[in-house]
């Protein structure tokens, strides 16, 4: 087990390299760049030269990427473009604020999405059956823009309520930060649900099916332990996977609603940051995002150990 | 199985079914069904509410929401599809080859949200339909190559691969014959969610800033720009392409489903041994 956690480990440094590559390359790829864009923008350098100098993007690509390289293999992501700000501090303190969203939503996401699979499997093709997968390909087909926006107008028409225009830390007020948090999460967590819904149905239903369910039935277990002891405990394996690589969507999905409700996140940051062309910026959040989401990647890979002792790690 | 017990049993899959085909002759109906000119600026018929002229309203230039509605139907499935067909052929690319470097580069892919691959994919290439449509085939490659490379995979480890090997068929007859039919069933679930994914992806794209530039009656567009900015004057103009978006994507999801559940055989029939 720890051996396979360490090649893991290992093949991880190949990846991350093709991350940064990829990454470094593309931001300058992008049409505008960011010296047009400075030179365009009131109290920044006239001279183009001065400015590529002052910004290190007069040397040769290769000559950057190596620098850049070098700079992360030391912590240092570098500083932004406009601000000056350490990149590194930048991302430090806003990782909080989308984890915190993210975990909220995946909550919601759990809570709405296991009980309804589980029902929905057990009772298939019943009127609830149906019920709950409308329900759940339903919150699957609405943008979350949308209905974001228009649980917000509805509330401020009917209850006279806006969100909050400024962000409350939770270690100044937990009470006002949950309250601030808990429509995105509860929205974001809504299109969670359907996937991990109709992934949990689908695979109690195939468990279902699976001798050792029909010996559990044979022997006259009541349906509550058939379905706790032997069919949940097999069925949650692949959940487990759609959470994982949900995790990694919601990442995304926190663009947009940080970006609605004003919340100071990483997905704000990583849009002004594509915006401005602010390269060090983009490169450090991608390289955040990446790692979290390969980490996340080995995390599911070993609770499967856990869940499932017929894997072996080899 | 005829289709009328396909239907009874899978109800909710008629329903999508029914949904998409209505879809479908929408978008190719288009110019028949529109009331009015899409695009065409009519600025005395401003912000005006449902009525019978215009029966979802008319938006901040002018123009018909329904037949923008319905234009926006072509958009969609040019989109989705457009999509799909990339996706189709860069995974059959891949899942044809193994190539250590493709494999890694798709790996790299995937450690990203996608929704960040998306944006980029955008930035660099600027707005424009077609490049939505390259940007959302790219970016949903990745997830579907694995899908469809898994089950290329599976099927060529099977007997009958072996014996039409031995009865010396070509390679392309054993792909065309025996290997494309069997992975029908992947292939058909992939196209018809990764449609909804498709046209749900544009609208975020939309709000964000990267979609489909106007005057195109794009779903995304119509509710995220000045559909939103009205939201509260002219609620009509973002809520009916929002109604559109939700009941295309629902009817591509509960159809996709229907198709897992018919073609996986483990799946048919109700649990055994129950009393």
């Amino acid at each position: 087990m720890s051996r396979y956690v360490l090649r893991r480990l290992v093949l991880l440094v190949p990846t991350l390299a093709l991350v940064t590559l990829l990454v470094f390359s593309i931001i300058r790829l992008l049409p505008g760049d960011i010296v047009t864009l400075m030179m365009s923008e009131q109290g920044y350098a006239s001279d183009k030269a001065k400015l590529e100098q002052m910004l290190g993007l007069d040397q040769p690509f290769h000559r950057q990427y190596v620098a850049y390289v070098g700079k992360v293999l030391q912590g240092d992501l570098g500083v932004s473009f406009w601000t000056k700000e350490p990149v590194l501090d930048e991302i430090l303190r806003r990782l909080p604020v989308s984890l915190e969203l993210a975990v909220l939503a995946m909550c919601f996401g759990l809570l709405i999405a296991l009980p309804t699979g589980i029902f929905s499997a057990v009772r298939q093709d019943t009127w609830l059956d149906y019920l709950f997968r409308t329900g759940a390909i339903g919150g699957l087909s609405v943008p979350g823009f949308w209905m974001a926006t228009v649980v917000i107008v509805a509330a401020s028409i009917w209850w006279q309520w806006v969100p909050p225009m400024r962000y409350t830390p939770f270690a100044r007020d937990p009470v006002k930060n949950l309250a601030q948090l808990v429509l995105p999460a509860i929205i974001l967590g809504l299109a969670l649900s359907a996937s991990v819904m109709r992934m949990t149905r689908s695979m109690v239903l195939e468990v279902l099916r699976e001798d050792y369910v029909r010996t559990a039935w044979a022997k006259g277990l009541p349906e509550s332990l058939v379905i706790a002891r032997h069919v949940l405990k097999n069925a949650m394996i692949p959940v487990v996977t759609v959470m994982g690589l949900q995790l990694s969507a919601l990442l995304g999905g926190t663009v947009i609603m940080e970006s609605i409700f004003v919340i100071p996140g990483m997905g704000k940051f990583l849009l002004d940051a594509i915006t401005w062309r602010d390269y060090p910026v983009i490169q450090g959040i991608n390289l955040f995002l990446a790692t979290g989401v390969i980490a996340l990647n080995l995390l599911i890979d070993v609770i499967y150990g856990f869940l499932d002792p017929r894997i072996r790690f080899g | 199985m005829s289709l009328f017990r396909v239907m009874r049993g899978k109800p909710l899959g008629a329903l999508g079914g029914l949904l998409i085909l209505g879809l479908l002759a929408t978008a190719l109906l288009a110019p028949v069904l529109a009331p009015y000119d899409p695009i065409k600026v009519r600025s005395s018929d401003r912000l005006q509410a449902p009525s019978l002229s215009h029966l979802l309203g008319t938006d901040d230039f002018g123009r018909d929401i329904l037949s923008r509605v319905i234009y926006g139907a072509r958009i969609s499935m040019l989109l989705g599809l457009g999509a799909v067909a990339i996706i189709g052929i860069l995974s059959g690319y891949y899942g044809g080859r193994i190539d250590m470097v493709l494999q890694r580069c798709i790996d790299t892919l995937m450690a990203f949200p996608g929704l960040v691959v998306l944006l980029t994919i955008m930035a660099m290439l600027g707005q424009g339909l077609g490049n939505v449509i390259l940007a959302l085939g790219i970016g949903g490659t990745a997830a579907n190559a694995r899908i469809i490379r898994s089950a290329v995979l599976a099927i060529r480890e099977n007997q009958y691969i072996e014996v039409a090997r031995a009865t010396g068929c070509q390679d392309w007859q054993i792909i065309v014959r025996h290997i494309l039919p069997n992975i029908a069933a992947p292939i058909m679930v992939v196209v018809t969610l990764g449609l909804g994914v498709a046209i749900l992806a544009e609208s975020a794209l939309s709000f964000l800033g990267f979609g489909v530039p106007p005057p195109t009656p794009s779903w995304g567009a119509m509710l995220s720009g000045s559909g939103r900015t009205y939201m509260i004057q002219a609620p009509w103009m973002a809520i009916f392409p929002g109604i559109a978006i939700s009941l295309a994507v629902f009817g591509f999801n509960m159809l996709g489903d229907a198709l897992r559940d018919l073609l996986d055989p483990k799946l048919r029939g109700g649990p055994q041994g129950r009393a």
